[in-house]
């Protein structure tokens, strides 16, 4: 059972609607019980980075997810990709989970429109447990201000808006902390096939 | 590098999609969710429902169809018509759909604009105009309500670059001049919006044939191109038209 951290993000229907499509269990929690329960965890998010992190904060549930992604697989999704890194600059500084190495910060592309918004095609870069998922060049839909700022050995695939945005990002200690810049749950079959690759990962105990 | 969208629109009233429909394969002619799926299947980047149900209750309905379709399509899902508040912002956000079209209502009550952004982000908040050539408007184009029929009495132009400022997201310019024609987009009106403002500005009206979204990426900035009866008829697939542009060495999503 995968369960979708319930923190009030918009796009959390989104994700069990994709996750049901494609035949896999999930369910809604914010009880910290049942994400320790859970095979897997996807975090979802879409809005501004410091009111997500206070609204996991207002819930408990900081502690748990930190603690959780070290013994089983974790997807953080647009927003919730962000919260993975150690700290973001949106309306000033606020910690994030620090579960991969780096930042997040305003995207600058010369002559470009910021947000990124639309479809934009993945480009391999370090391979990660989801890399068979997708081919490089595929298509997946981004809407986003701010971007990560991290290690190229963490990044499993960049877009290029600009210069090299992270699109797909991994760590953690067992490598089982994944994050998508994108919405899989918005982007057609490459995002269906890439939830289902996330699904069927070993359940690490 | 960023993809060019092709987004068919459908007309919902009461339910049914109102433009004929003829899709080999699909019996349910005139559903939208089976159309809507089709497009998906076709390679659609976006799929805009566009309610124009006049009744209260017709309302309830769209939003049936916006929660079917998000359970079966799997890409961005647009709905306007009608919108004219925060509450039907989230009440059709709370559907399933991603973005959310407001037109006629947002010239009456600019402020919603900036409320809904605020509430939801603006990524989902486009702003629809049907505009047209008007002597007295300072660009040369007018915003018009009612289809064209009234003079919102403001410049095309000026109320785009508002609405930026206000939050819009994104802006949906329909040319009543160039609507129905089938002669092409009205690449002169897009062009003086594009030039005017820094979000993404998707074209809609008078394509007639494939060379027209070809024409409408090459000669002006515009993200996306959005055309209904062409595809409904099934005159061209949205595959047909990735194809031209493809073709043309435009970005389109496979």
């Amino acid at each position: 059972m995968i369960v979708i951290i319930d923190y009030g993000a918009g796009n959390m229907f989104s994700v069990r609607n994709a996750l049901e499509f494609i035949g896999v269990g999930c369910k809604f929690s914010d009880n910290p019980d049942e994400l320790r329960k859970a095979d897997k965890l996807i975090l979802p998010g879409v809005g501004a980075f410091p009111d997500a992190m206070k609204m996991l904060d207002g819930r408990g549930l900081t502690e748990v997810i930190k603690e959780q992604a070290r013994v089983k697989p974790l997807m953080g999704i647009c927003l919730g990709m962000q919260m993975l890194f150690d700290k973001s600059f949106e309306f000033g500084e606020t910690d994030g989970l620090g579960l991969i190495k780096g930042t997040v910060e305003l995207m600058n592309p010369a002559d470009l429109v910021v947000p990124h918004m639309g479809w934009n095609a993945l480009e391999k870069e370090t391979p990660c447990a989801l890399s068979e998922s997708f081919r490089d060049g595929e298509y997946v839909y981004f809407v986003h201000s701010y971007a990560a700022v991290c290690s190229t050995a963490n990044v499993a695939a960049y877009s290029d808006y600009g210069g090299k945005i992270p699109a797909l990002v991994f760590g953690g200690e067992r490598e089982s902390v994944f994050g998508c810049q994108f919405h899989p749950e918005k982007s057609g079959g490459v995002g269906l096939s890439m939830l289902k690759a996330f699904a069927e990962l070993p359940v690490v105990a | 590098m960023l993809a060019k969208r092709i987004i068919p629109c459908l007309d919902v009233r009461d339910g049914k999609v109102v433009k004929g429909v003829k899709f080999k394969g699909i019996k349910e002619v005139g559903e939208p969710v089976a159309l809507a799926e089709e497009y998906n299947r076709q390679g659609a980047d976006e799929i805009v429902f566009y309610d124009i149900t006049a009744s209260h209750e017709g309302r309830g309905v769209i939003l049936d169809v916006v929660r079917e379709t998000a359970r079966k399509v799997f890409v961005p899902l647009s709905v306007g018509g009608g919108i004219g508040s925060v509450e039907d912002f989230r009440e059709v956000l709370r559907a399933g759909a991603d973005k959310v079209s407001v037109n006629s209502q947002a010239v009456k009550n600019p402020a919603v604009i900036r409320e809904a952004a605020d509430v939801f982000g603006s990524q989902c908040v486009v702003l629809g105009i049907d505009a047209k050539r008007f002597g007295n408007g300072k660009s040369g184009f007018a915003v018009t309500l009612n289809g064209g029929r009234t003079d919102a009495g403001l410049d095309l132009v000026e109320w785009a670059r508002k609405a930026e400022k206000l939050g819009a997201g994104e802006i949906c310019l329909n040319s009543i001049d160039a609507d129905g024609t089938r002669g092409g987009f009205d690449i002169e009106m897009l062009d003086a919006v594009c030039a005017a403002v820094n979000i993404p500005v998707i074209a809609s009206g008078g394509c007639g044939k494939l060379e027209h979204f070809g024409e409408v990426f090459e000669k002006t900035k515009v993200s996306a191109a959005l055309a209904a009866s062409l595809f409904h008829y099934g005159e061209l697939t949205v595959g047909d038209v990735k194809k031209s542009l493809r073709d043309r060495n435009i970005p389109v999503r496979d």
